[in-house]
């Protein structure tokens, strides 16, 4: 298939000069999604796919163009729903687009669809659903990870060469590593966030997932920039992108938190981590074991933080103006109540619940002050190992593979542990990204890298380093049987 | 209250709507009377995604107003989300400041040379409104108010009567407009006022429960309501009961106050820095700069006005209400006007003018210097007042220099004694009658003789000279 062949600059170079037509990739993409929906088990990555993707027009001189791109269904957009994977949002259609959608639209994009995802962001399975989970491509009965499951699920699957996600604690990173493709989290800041609908504000930010280092890159750079509708976006030039995913990491300083390895760390994991050092080590880079002592703080300041803006961010879904509305509410109090209790699922509700008792009258202090000064030691251990001269931090991305569905969801604080080396990169603001470093008995195990505030560079250049060395984990097998269907 | 053991503690939390011409967080206009849900966007109706950014324009409004009160600025404040449910708050949150204001610690000085001092200012952005009267059996919600630009201004509790109160917001007022910082169209909602209220012993320093009366919208309003609260919790500590903390809304159709809610079950409304936000990060040269923009403030100007140009505290008053005002003035009376006769004709006609929307100050023919040089005519005698405002019409409707219009209309007022000598013997020698009445002691009939003289004059003579005339004519010929 044309999609999973060469990289996406070149693809687009091809549709810019007339060698590749323009909608072929997008026809491509929609029979690859509908061939992983006829299988014994369909993957779900989807909550919406546009049937007639491959007649979309679009600009033909962007970076992107001709490229099919799945979004996160919580990117807002006009021609789709979008319904952050909630009841609540279920036929919500957006009357604007967000900043990331409008950058893929003019760089060329061909949005083929909305990704399945835990609902608002909530979750590390892609279960918290409304519209079912979306499977790991690699073993159907196994979590993609989440919350940006039915993004890392699509390009895995090869449907997409490169998705949209959104990570507030990992959500890019962990569904990265568990379907074995490359997810980035850029710097807080560096890709607007308006119309990326708010899980928790401070920890938000839309990041991208690609088949390979470049690939994402290519679309990183496109997301990213300045946007004066988001306040917290930065004004800062964004470097090119492609250039440092060819620098070399000869010389680079590579730091090894003790703190990523901890003793019950899965043995696999831990191999597979210590290979890729290995290979770090071999193509030039000096390893510094490191400390940063705040790390066990994360897991607890992330869940009080999130939570808390989380009850606020979901406050406006109160039936009102759209979204779900009980119709046989007599009171406004009873319409809050029924609207919400019915649109919410789950674990939103446990969370908007955590959050509002966080946030309470003569708690404040005790847990939300707590945990910003919690998340400020967690940003000054990154802030002091980069000043003392270490340019990117490795770490496994996610304590384990992926597990198997129905596995942790019942069991919220194992579920939560999933996030454990990736919610401090979202404390911190600092950049991060997860590449795969090997499979563990035939699933995916991504390695994560981090750098200093606004040098997704450095962790490309890592990251392209160490595809080169250790070869990509490859490609699923596309279900049998349903190729004929 | 006067002889009472008791006296009144008020503290006014005044609304203030900054006149940006827009929203606080997004480019929607903030004009009165659009239909509803029109003026709106993706971030004023709080639509999921939708990202709240600060207008620099209302922060400067704001600053301009916490300078003008005295305040302390505050280099770095924190805008902050106070969450509650209410159908007319589409985010769930009212974006506003909580922990870290704008600025802290002002004052303002009344007439009487008593301090209020002010507890802080701070901005926020307003709600939408509930229209409860719109439908027979619901609430409609209008969101254009969404999002307007407030700042909310708390004064200590260092008011003591009602009118003290009235004469506090009426200098605030008279403040926000003349900095231009707010039009405080009280009807329209640009300027509303919350009080608290609590009765304490006289000369103690003890803080009693007080209660908060909202609903203020007149300045009539926040002098009877107050009244009616003060006197109903003087009956309240006269039974020998203890006032309750609660929220009071002034009905004023019925004069009364009634309870809304009880303060002890007040809402939690879990403030938290608005992480959507950066903090206002106020540089020392912004501030600067608008502080010297501010100039010289309505209070200072009133006593130079009074000093200078020895005006009585109405005239100067009235004078300094608009910066506007106050410039036109001086510049009428730099180009040559008597003070006080350019007082008059200001306060007078020339506004007269404006209001019919005739002309208004920069109008050419209300040029500073046309109308100094009409009122020298004025002075020097050569016009008639009534003359002068004939005049003053046709400058301001034909934008025309006043010496055109007296020479075009023949408005010269007629002083040479020999023509004036002329019309006083025509009318003396036409009614005799009355001349031998007044000569016989009826002298209010001096009156009807010198309306006579005007009158065959065409209203051109000179009355003062008429006066003399007219008077020398009557006693002379008694003898």
């Amino acid at each position: 298939m044309k999609v999973n062949a060469g990289g996406v600059a070149e693809s687009a170079a091809e549709v810019r000069d007339g060698s590749l037509a323009w909608g072929s990739m997008a026809a491509q993409a929609l029979e690859a999604h509908g061939t992983w929906e006829r299988g014994a088990v369909p993957l779900n990555a989807f909550i919406a796919v546009d049937a007639n993707a491959d007649r979309q027009r679009g600009p033909r001189d962007g970076p992107l163009a001709g490229i099919p791109v799945a979004v996160k269904d919580n990117l807002a957009t006009a021609d789709f729903p979008t319904t952050c994977g909630s009841r609540i949002l279920e036929k919500f259609r957006s009357p604007y687009e967000a900043t990331a959608v409008r950058r893929l639209r003019g760089a060329g994009a061909v949005i083929v669809g909305k990704t399945n995802m835990d609902e608002f962001g909530m979750g590390s399975s892609t279960e918290n659903s409304a519209f079912g989970p979306t499977r790991n491509p690699w073993r159907a009965e196994r979590v993609p990870g989440g919350s940006s499951g039915g993004s890392a699920a699509a390009v895995a699957a090869g449907i997409v060469p490169v998705a949209v996600g959104s990570d507030t604690g990992g959500s890019v990173r962990q569904p990265a590593s568990f379907c074995g493709v490359v997810g980035i989290k850029p710097t807080y800041g560096r890709v607007s966030r308006y119309g990326l609908v708010a899980f928790a504000s401070s920890l938000d930010q839309v990041g991208a997932l690609g088949r390979n280092v470049r690939d994402t890159a290519t679309l990183l750079e496109v997301l990213s920039g300045h946007d004066p509708r988001d306040a917290t976006s930065a004004n800062r030039p964004v470097p090119p992108l492609a250039p440092a995913c060819e620098r070399g990491v000869r010389g680079l300083v590579v730091g090894v938190p003790r703190e990523y390895f901890p003793a019950g760390l899965d043995p696999v994991v831990r191999r597979l981590a210590e290979h890729a050092l290995g290979a770090l080590e071999g193509a030039g880079a000096e390893l510094r074991e490191v400390s940063l002592p705040h790390t066990r703080y994360a897991i607890p300041a992330y869940y009080i933080i999130a939570p808390a803006e989380a009850s606020s961010n979901l406050a406006r879904y109160d039936g009102v103006r759209f979204g779900h509305r009980c119709r046989e509410a007599d009171t406004t109090e009873r319409l809050y109540e029924l609207s919400r209790s019915e649109g919410f699922g789950t674990e939103v509700k446990r969370r908007i619940l955590l959050g509002t008792y966080a946030l309470s009258a003569g708690y404040y202090d005790a847990y939300y002050g707590r945990a910003q000064e919690a998340r400020a030691a967690v940003a000054g251990d990154f802030e002091r190992t980069f000043g003392d001269g270490v340019d990117v931090l490795f770490t496994p991305t996610a304590p384990t593979p992926a597990f198997k569905l129905g596995e942790r969801v019942h069991d919220p604080y194992q579920m939560y542990l999933s996030d454990v080396f990736t919610v401090t990169a979202n404390l911190a603001g600092v950049p991060a990204m997860s590449v795969p470093i090997g499979l563990a008995e035939g699933l995916p195990v991504g390695g994560q890298l981090m750098a200093a505030h606004w040098r997704e560079d450095t962790l490309l250049t890592a990251a392209a380093a160490l595809e080169a060395e250790l070869g990509t984990v490859g490609s699923p097998p596309v279900p049998s049987g349903a190729e004929a269907a | 209250m006067k002889d009472s053991p008791l006296e009144a503690v008020i503290g006014l939390e005044v609304h203030v709507q900054l006149d940006t011409g827009r929203k606080l967080f997004c480019a929607d206009s903030t004009a009165f009377g659009a239909p509803s849900n029109t003026a709106v966007c993706p971030v004023c109706l709080g639509l999921p995604g939708a990202l709240p950014v600060l207008d620099p324009g209302a922060v400067d409004l704001a600053l301009r107003a916490a300078l003008a009160l005295d305040c302390t600025i505050h280099p770095v404040s924190v805008f902050a989300r106070k969450n509650y449910f209410y159908p007319d708050l589409p985010k769930g949150y009212q974006i506003s400041q909580f922990e870290r204001p704008l600025a802290t610690r002002g004052a303002v000085e009344l007439d009487g040379g008593r301090r209020v001092r002010i507890r802080r200012v701070h901005m926020e952005e307003d709600a939408g409104k509930s229209l409860h009267d719109r439908f027979a059996s619901a609430t409609a919600v209008d969101l254009n108010r969404t999002g307007t630009p407030l700042i909310e201004v708390v004064s200590e509790p260092d008011l003591r009567s009602p009118r003290e109160a009235r004469s506090y917001l009426q200098l605030l007022k008279r403040l926000m407009e003349y900095l231009e910082i707010s039009d405080c169209n009280m009807e329209e909602g640009s300027l509303r006022v919350d009080a608290n209220v609590s009765l304490r012993k006289r000369g103690s320093e003890r803080l009693e429960a007080s209660t908060e009366v909202k609903n203020l919208n007149s300045f009539s309003a926040v002098e009877k309501a107050l009244g009616v609260e003060i006197r109903r919790q003087t009956r309240i500590r006269a039974e020998g009961r203890a006032v309750t903390r609660q929220t009071l809304l002034w009905d004023a159709a019925g004069g009364d106050v009634r309870v809304m809610r009880d303060k002890e079950d007040s809402q939690d409304y879990r403030y938290f820095p608005d992480p959507d936000l950066p903090p206002l990060v106020l540089s020392a040269a912004r501030v600067a700069s608008l502080r010297a923009g501010l100039g010289e403030l309505p209070r200072a100007k009133r006593e130079r006005f009074r000093r200078q140009y020895e005006l009585p505290a109405y005239d100067a008053d009235v004078l300094t209400s608009s910066r506007g005002l106050a410039d036109y003035y001086e510049a009428v009376v730099a180009c040559g006007g008597q003070p006080k006769t350019v007082s008059n004709w200001v306060m007078g006609p020339v506004l007269e003018t404006v209001k019919r929307g005739i002309a208004d100050l920069s109008s050419p023919g209300l040029a500073p210097g046309r109308l100094a040089e009409l009122l020298v005519l004025v002075d020097k005698g050569t016009l008639s007042a009534t003359a002068a405002k004939t005049v003053l019409a046709g400058m301001a409707r034909t934008g025309d220099p006043p010496g055109a219009i007296v020479q075009r209309e023949g408005l010269r007022q007629v002083r040479e004694d020999q023509v004036l000598d002329r019309w006083v013997t025509d009318a003396v020698a036409a009614h005799p009658e009355a001349v031998a009445r007044y000569r016989a002691g009826e002298t209010r009939l001096f009156g009807f003789l010198m309306g006579q003289v005007m009158r065959a004059s065409g209203r051109k003579a000179d009355p003062r000279r008429v006066s003399q005339l007219l008077r020398a004519a009557l006693d002379a010929d008694a003898d």
